[in-house]
């Protein structure tokens, strides 16, 4: 049924076994987003080590959409450079307004594809995207953090 | 009296929209009326009739469509005030019951220094927990541009206020208090005739909020000696983009207005401006005439079922369901657990799914429920939920939506294996 086109297998496992739940003590940026029409919340935190991501960890309640996007997507980020990981996140961005029509590429978004289902309820979009655009948030703030540091050591 | 006899079956074949199929052909099963109520074919022909036929700026013109639109527009004032059992003087059209609280609170907070309404620091507001946003930001935001207090009655385990510090929460100092008849997550019906005496007896005003209750029992403002009552067209059968503020005249009367412009003059010049008599004072530019005339359709259309039978099926659908879903392993109901002082609105939590997931399995069989915060998030903290979801009823609801709903929330288990 249509249904199964929104939770697909994959999605209802991260939802029960989430990835990197649980906030890590060392992080570059820390952000807190919400989502207004629906209340729920994350915490993230995103640790940078030069220009890799070298962790992600976070915390929030919300839907099995937005937890199990939430858990892909840090399994996606970590370990990536942050040129990479934007070219993922807005490949993500891409497939949630295909409003269905796009199947997501796999190489690039790996787990990540059992979502592209989401683009086809309007109302849920918002809910795969809360954990992705907290990360583009946290790792930009990380950035420029950085960048500062940096023209204050020289 | 001759009533009709009430039949939910009937009643619906006058909703077109039931005519439509939802999600691969299934009927719909509307359980959402608290956010919104569908529209009787009735309602949709007095508002085309008006633009077909009327249409025309109210208080304006000196044309026969201009003299048509007037009446239809005070008509339409009438069937409000007789609906409410108040005088057509004092029925204030607004767009929205978010728009009618608003208007009290910034004509409040307008107020001259030293005058009835004026607030400063020492004053007190008084709310509840349970209120719907639209009924506590405007009185949260008064009470910080004027230095007043907020204060509110909390909300007890049984999903009912907590009257017993009455005294200490209505004090002399209060000035207001701004409460809702029905709660639109709980559905816990408030006792007011307590909270007014309290109020009256420090010589504070008091205003309702009954955007859960005008649509859903009979009200009769007199009665409930209230100072002021909102309630939006839209929960009532009518159409968006018309809410009702009513008040006593006296009060009204000493208001300075809210939105300055056309209509709710006496007379301007370059530098200055004087107001024109209640309520036209609060009614600036032209209004919404449609959807007045829109809403006295619906209005009639509930007197003509009988208010007391409206609230009586409701009640009947909430007590089964109340029943049927008791029965359920894993489903929390959040408010009254009976139908004692409670309204037609079911608020419940299932084990391990978040409301969200909840109301799309329930879509999937063409159920349409609200899921989330309903815009009372600070009650949600209270409770210790991220969010419920919440069936609510209305006249063209039957038995056989309920027990379609207690099916679907069995299906919600089954899918997500809890």
């Amino acid at each position: 049924m249509e249904l199964d086109s929104l939770y697909q297998e994959v999605i209802l496992d991260h939802y029960k076994k989430p990835a990197h739940k649980g906030l890590a003590t060392n992080f570059s940026a820390q952000v807190h987003h919400v989502n207004p029409s629906c209340g729920d919340e994350i915490t993230l935190n995103v640790a940078l080590e030069g220009e890799t991501v070298k962790d992600v960890s976070w915390d929030g309640v919300g839907c099995s959409i937005s937890q199990a996007s939430t858990s892909i997507m840090t399994e996606l980020m970590i370990g990536k450079s942050v040129t990479e990981a934007f070219l993922i996140l807005e490949n993500f961005t891409a497939l949630m307004q295909s409003k269905g029509t796009q199947k997501g590429d796999e190489d690039i978004l790996e787990d990540a594809v059992a979502l592209a289902g989401v683009s086809k309820f309007p109302a849920r979009i918002k809910c795969a995207l809360l954990g992705w655009m907290a990360f583009r948030d946290a790792t930009a703030q990380g950035l420029i953090q950085k960048a500062t540091e940096t023209k204050g050591e020289e | 009296m001759n009533q009709p006899i009430f039949d939910a079956e009937v009643i619906k074949r006058d909703f077109p929209i039931f005519d439509r199929k939802v999600r691969g052909g299934l009927p719909l099963i509307f359980l959402d009326s608290g956010a919104t109520s569908q529209k009787p074919r009735s309602v949709l022909d007095a508002e085309r009739h008006f633009y077909e036929f009327t249409n025309a700026a109210v208080n304006r013109g000196s044309y026969l469509l201009a003299e048509e639109a007037n009446e239809a527009y005070e008509d339409a004032r009438a069937t409000v005030a007789e609906f409410l059992k108040a005088d057509a003087s004092e029925i204030i059209f607004t767009k929205s019951a978010t728009e009618s609280l608003n208007l009290l609170a910034y004509s409040f907070g307008n107020a001259e220094p030293g005058s009835n309404f004026a607030l400063k620091p020492g004053d007190s507001i008084v709310v509840s927990e349970m209120e719907h946003h639209a009924n506590l930001i405007p009185w949260q935001q008064l009470a910080k541009r004027t230095g007043a207090t907020l204060s509110w009655f909390a909300l007890k385990q049984d999903g009912r206020l907590d009257l017993d510090s009455i005294d200490q929460v209505i004090t002399d100092r209060t000035k207001i208090v701004a409460i809702t008849q029905q709660s639109n997550v709980l559905g816990t019906i408030v006792p007011l005739e307590a909270i007014v005496k309290r109020a009256h007896e420090v010589g504070a005003i008091v205003v309702l909020d009954a955007c859960q209750s005008a649509p859903h029992f009979a009200i009769d403002v007199k009665k409930l000696d209230v100072d002021f009552l909102a309630f939006s067209g839209h929960k009532a059968l009518g159409p968006t983009g018309i809410g009702v503020l009513w008040g006593k005249f006296e009060l009204l009367n000493q208001m300075v207005p809210f939105l300055t412009g056309g209509s709710m003059i006496e007379s301007v010049t370059m530098t200055d401006a004087t107001w024109a008599p209640v309520p036209r004072r609060f009614e600036a530019g032209v209004p919404n005439m449609a959807q007045a005339v829109g809403l006295a359709a619906a209005l009639k259309y509930l007197t003509n079922i009988g208010m007391d039978s409206v609230h009586s099926h409701e009640m009947a659908l909430t007590k089964s369901a109340l029943l049927q879903i008791a029965e359920i392993p894993g489903i929390k109901v959040i408010g009254p657990q009976d139908t004692d002082s409670r309204g037609g609105v079911i608020s419940f939590t299932v084990d391990q799914v978040h409301p969200h997931d909840v109301g799309q399995v329930l879509d999937q069989y063409g159920i349409a429920v609200r899921t989330g915060h309903h815009c009372a998030w600070p009650l949600m903290r209270k409770l210790n939920v991220v969010g419920t979801t919440r069936a609510s009823f209305y006249i063209y609801n039957t038995e056989a939506d309920v027990s379609a709903l207690v099916d679907g929330i069995r299906q919600v288990q089954k899918y997500f294996k809890v």
